[in-house]
């Protein structure tokens, strides 16, 4: 098989009493795109940051090339490309003096690709950080990070804040780059469209917890909907279906997400419904919604009559 | 010249969106024999997606007998021939049929116009492709 780029193990974090990253255990597949899902406060950042060497686990370890994330060598550094959430760019600075000033800590740099990335945000090298656009800070952010042509790129929300035509210039510049089987991407992201579009595998991360690790295709397959006619007498029993991921009441009827539902399963919901068991079709959107809306979504969730019923 | 479209956020996974666009796009005569079809990096990054899933889409309709991939030259639109077995197109036939027939009946179209709608929609499809 394939060695992974990055390897969790049982990666957790804690700040004060509060876990933020809880037995985390992952592989980043070589050459795809992964796309990390969750909330605000899933502990997307957290992860990332412990990923890049920027914090310590409080349990666990990860490496990134093999290489254990808290002690990354110079030269494994220069191999990632990480964009931290935000766009962090000197504003007196110009485009030009951004560009000579992150490639002095690279053996590796191609002008070419960042003058192109940056011309497709519409920027001028001459333009002064500070009279960008926060799409086009954006843009020159995502030029300096693709320059030295890394192996791995880490993107912490890249699209936070984007207008419509700097975050078209953003998937186009993704995949452009990314699409060459050779680049290892990890996006951190809350845009569905935009990951149905660009991913190839994903991630969904639920209060510190990794939920989902596998490929767009799979995710989709494993995950479907059903609409059942529940009298409040067997309410409680919802809990108990194996595999349920989330739960919604609309008008009478239960709308469950359910994952790798099979004959069982079936025999289960048909048991406890009133009228006809129906299947409804689930896009990549709506299971990835299922996952988020669930929150507390354990094998076994009682919680599902609280949050769940809308 | 060809156009294909694919949107997000629906039950339709999107290589399934090409792979339908470019079916239709052969069965009503806009693509002929021989035909060549975008890169798959050409159309990834027109319509905007992961290359990989335009790759998939392809494999697929090569597999299907759709498509035939030349090495070094690209894609193209293959000679029909009927790669299925009577019984799995006839399979392939109903699992598209039933669900449009259910569809026609619940808006209330009564049967016989649903045949006259076929009829003329076919003529016209077979019409445009000789």
């Amino acid at each position: 098989m394939f060695e992974p780029v990055i390897r969790t193990d049982r990666l957790t974090r804690y700040f004060g009493k509060r876990c933020v990253v809880s037995d985390l255990d992952m592989k980043i597949v070589p050459g795809q795109v992964t796309a990390l899902m969750g909330l605000n406060g899933a502990g997307k950042t957290t992860t990332i940051r412990i990923l890049m060497g920027l914090l310590r686990p409080t349990r666990g370890r990860c490496t990134v090339f093999g290489e254990d994330s808290a002690q990354l060598t110079p030269e494994t550094r220069m191999r990632i490309g990480y964009l931290v959430e935000g766009h962090f760019l000197y504003r007196n600075m110009r485009v030009n003096q951004c560009a000579k000033f992150q490639r002095s800590g690279y053996s590796r740099w191609d002008d070419t690709l960042f003058d192109d990335v940056v011309a497709h945000f519409g920027i001028r090298p001459s333009n002064r950080i500070g009279e960008l656009s926060r799409g086009q800070r954006a843009g020159v952010a995502l030029g300096l990070v693709l320059a030295p042509d890394p192996e791995l790129l880490v993107l912490d929300d890249p699209a936070l804040g984007l207008d419509p035509v700097s975050r078209r210039a953003l998937n186009e510049t993704l995949v452009e780059f990314a699409g060459q089987g050779k680049r290892t991407v990890l996006l951190s992201t809350h845009l569905l469209d935009d990951v149905e579009r660009v991913a190839d595998r994903v991630m969904v991360l639920v209060d510190g917890r990794l939920r989902v690790e596998t490929s767009t295709e799979d995710f989709i397959n494993r995950v479907s909907g059903f609409s059942v006619e529940i009298s409040p007498a067997n309410v409680d029993q919802i809990g108990s279906i194996s595999g349920l991921i989330e739960a919604r009441k609309r008008g009478g009827r239960f709308l469950l997400a359910i994952a790798d539902a099979d004959d069982q399963t079936m025999a289960v919901l048909q048991a406890i419904s009133d009228s006809a068991v129906e299947t409804t079709e689930l896009g990549f959107a709506d299971c990835v919604l299922s996952y988020l809306t669930s929150k507390r979504g354990d094998q076994s969730f009682l919680g599902t009559q609280k949050s769940g019923a809308i | 010249m060809l156009r294909l479209r694919v949107t997000t956020g629906g039950a339709v996974p999107i290589y399934r969106q090409v792979i339908d666009q470019l079916r239709q796009s052969c069965a009503s005569g806009k693509l002929s024999v021989g035909d060549a079809v975008p890169s798959v990096r050409a159309l990834a990054k027109e319509l905007l997606v992961n290359p990989n899933t335009i790759a998939k889409a392809y494999a697929e309709l090569v597999r299907d007998g759709v498509l035939e991939s030349q090495r070094g030259r690209g894609y193209f639109v293959a000679a029909q021939r009927n790669i299925f077995s009577a019984k799995e197109r006839r399979r392939r036939l109903d699992l598209v049929m039933d669900p449009f027939l259910a569809e026609a009946l619940t808006l209330g179209f009564d049967p016989q116009q649903i045949r006259d709608e076929v009829a003329k929609r076919l003529d016209r499809m077979t019409k445009s492709k000789s």
